[in-house]
């Protein structure tokens, strides 16, 4: 569905895209995660055709994204970051327009509208003018747009970006069930960890213009990070003993020891068992399942979040620790 | 099969949508050549008559709406509507034509407004040379729509910049085109000003032709002047929509 080579996009000196390969196939439901500025956008701008590489090639939907724009703009589908429905418009007839634009004839094109107003729960504001939606509505009124065609392929650039987290679970439930129903292939950036980890099946990494990791979300995580287990100490001589004694890859910070451990959930009875019968039992124990961050942090040595992610207040964590009291 | 033509019905009947929705937003923009046609027209002086002025007025009310209308699109712009469309199949070209054309409907109603409330007050209207000014009126409406919406483009997310320009732009070529006075009174070097601003020669025709004189030579020279300005705000908003991104 998806094929670019050495895919590369320079602005003026600053090198946003440096030669990605990219190979996605039908039905694949793939998130390209990074921190603001690692180049997503850029890449879904040039695969959209809104922008033209610099240099090497990218065949979308089996057609080629600089000679042959149309072609590839009949095929998909393009949510951006911002709300494709005018403002000043009303939804209905946005996407009566869109449907048009498409080369749909009016009663077609009304009665797919109809069609998504109902499947998107938007017939209560369909009929509004856009500005009085809220931003929840809009952004459902936006996948409309975008799917007013049917397209085979989806590109959705943050798709959940400013919404609080009902909205955004409902908005990722959608795009789920649309992908199970039609079989359309989909593309979303992201740099919501958990929106990545929870929708997709295939991540990938991207950092400075450069595809840095590409796999399942389990994998990712197995491969590069690892459950952990962390024991806090009351005192920095236990901790240090209790490091001394256990079989696993450990790393010490004062009384905090931390325990790299495939299978941690598991394994964390018997070794609190273990540090009873040592003598050392721990003041307090948090098993850590390894999330995109901690890979992402692995990969770059930088973390997701300290990258210039902007993050609402309402936003839920993307780590939830299981703590147990001893 | 889609071609020019129907891509550009598509976003010209779209662009229309919200004016049919609220068809008295057409008339809530005319406010500022309606406060010209009732505080200014009683100061004029007594050789220059309703029938001298209201020409003026229905240019200038072309003027300030048409030149506005990037401000349409500039949103559009912010708001991410524009990006949307791009990514869509239809042709560049249409994406300007379509918006600029549907310019001419508000500046035809806002003719017609005007013309019927000065009907009372003496205003004469010749019918024949009233339409055949609308019709180099649009013309000259198309090409100041598209150079709107170009300086949109170009301007992009500074929104200051497109105020900056056509409020620079507006009243210099309101004045100079002797809307509401003549230049013939002023000074020779604003004649000459006057002379290099096609504008002028749409007022020259307009006046004559809604005086119902249509085979005045000004009638050529006006159209003239609205077919360049038309050709040239096509041409360079369509290569601006080209280029947009």
């Amino acid at each position: 569905m998806i094929e670019t080579h050495e895919l590369t996009r320079h602005f003026k000196d600053v090198q946003a895209v440096r030669g990605i390969n990219l190979t996605v196939a039908p039905g694949e439901l793939v998130a390209l995660l990074g921190p603001n500025g690692a180049g997503k956008s850029t890449t879904l701008r040039m695969l959209t055709t809104l922008i033209p590489p610099t240099s090497g090639t990218a065949k979308v939907a089996g057609h080629d994204v600089v000679r042959a724009q149309r072609e590839v703009r009949y095929r998909i589908g393009y949510i951006g970051q911002g709300n494709g429905a005018a403002h000043s418009q009303r939804g209905r007839d946005e996407l009566i327009s869109q449907g048009r634009a498409y080369g749909m004839k009016v009663t077609e094109a009304r009665r797919r509208a109809a069609e998504l107003i109902e499947s998107l729960d938007l017939g209560a504001v369909a009929d509004r003018t856009v500005s009085t939606l809220s931003g929840g509505q809009r952004r459902r009124l936006d996948i409309a747009m975008g799917l007013i065609h049917a397209p085979e392929l989806l590109f959705l650039d943050e798709p959940s970006t400013g919404l609080d987290p009902q909205n955004r679970a409902n908005l990722q439930q959608h795009i789920v069930e649309l992908r199970e129903r039609y079989g359309t292939t989909i593309v979303l950036t992201t740099h919501y960890l958990d929106e990545a980890d929870a929708m997709a099946e295939r991540v990938i990494v991207i950092d400075h213009g450069r595809i840095i990791a590409d796999d399942t979300p389990a994998r990712l995580k197995d491969e590069h990070v690892g459950d952990r287990i962390i024991l806090g100490f009351a005192h920095e001589s236990d901790a240090a003993a209790v490091a001394s004694r256990v079989p696993h890859k450990f790393h010490r910070s004062g009384t905090e020891l931390t325990i790299s451990v495939p299978g941690a959930p598991r394994l964390v009875t018997g070794l609190l068992d273990d540090l009873r019968a040592w003598g050392l039992p721990p003041a307090e124990v948090e098993v850590r399942r390894a999330t995109l961050d901690d890979v992402f942090l692995q990969l770059t040595g930088r973390s997701l979040r300290e990258g210039g992610a902007a993050r609402s207040a309402g936003d839920t964590e993307d780590t939830e620790p299981a703590l147990v009291e001893v | 099969m889609t071609n020019l033509v129907t891509d550009t019905g598509v976003v010209f009947s779209r662009e229309l949508r919200p004016v049919l929705r609220n068809p008295f937003s057409v008339v809530f923009a005319m406010v500022q050549p309606l406060v010209f046609l009732g505080l200014f027209a009683p100061l004029l002086p007594d050789d220059l008559s309703l029938q001298w002025f209201v020409p003026g007025i229905v240019v200038m009310s072309c003027l300030f709406g048409t030149s506005m209308t990037g401000s349409n699109l500039l949103f559009e712009i912010q708001t991410g509507s524009h990006e949307r469309m791009l990514v869509t199949p239809l042709r560049r070209p249409a994406l300007l034509i379509g918006r600029a054309l549907k310019e001419i409907v508000p500046v035809v109603v806002q003719a017609a407004v005007i013309v019927a409330l000065c009907l009372p007050f003496g205003f004469d209207l010749h019918l024949a040379g009233t339409l055949l000014g609308l019709v180099i009126l649009s013309v000259f409406c198309l090409g100041l729509g598209s150079l709107s919406y170009t300086l949109a483009l170009a301007a992009k997310n500074q929104e200051w910049l497109f105020w900056t320009v056509q409020q620079t732009l507006l009243f210099p070529l309101l004045l100079l085109a002797g809307m509401l006075l003549p230049v013939e009174a002023g000074p020779g070097w604003l004649q000459a000003l006057s002379r290099w601003n096609p504008l002028t020669y749409v007022v020259e025709a307009e006046r004559a032709l809604f005086a119902g004189d249509v085979w005045a030579s000004t009638t050529v020279t006006g159209a003239i002047a609205a077919v360049a300005v038309g050709a040239f705000g096509l041409l360079v908003g369509t290569r601006a929509m080209q280029r947009s991104a």
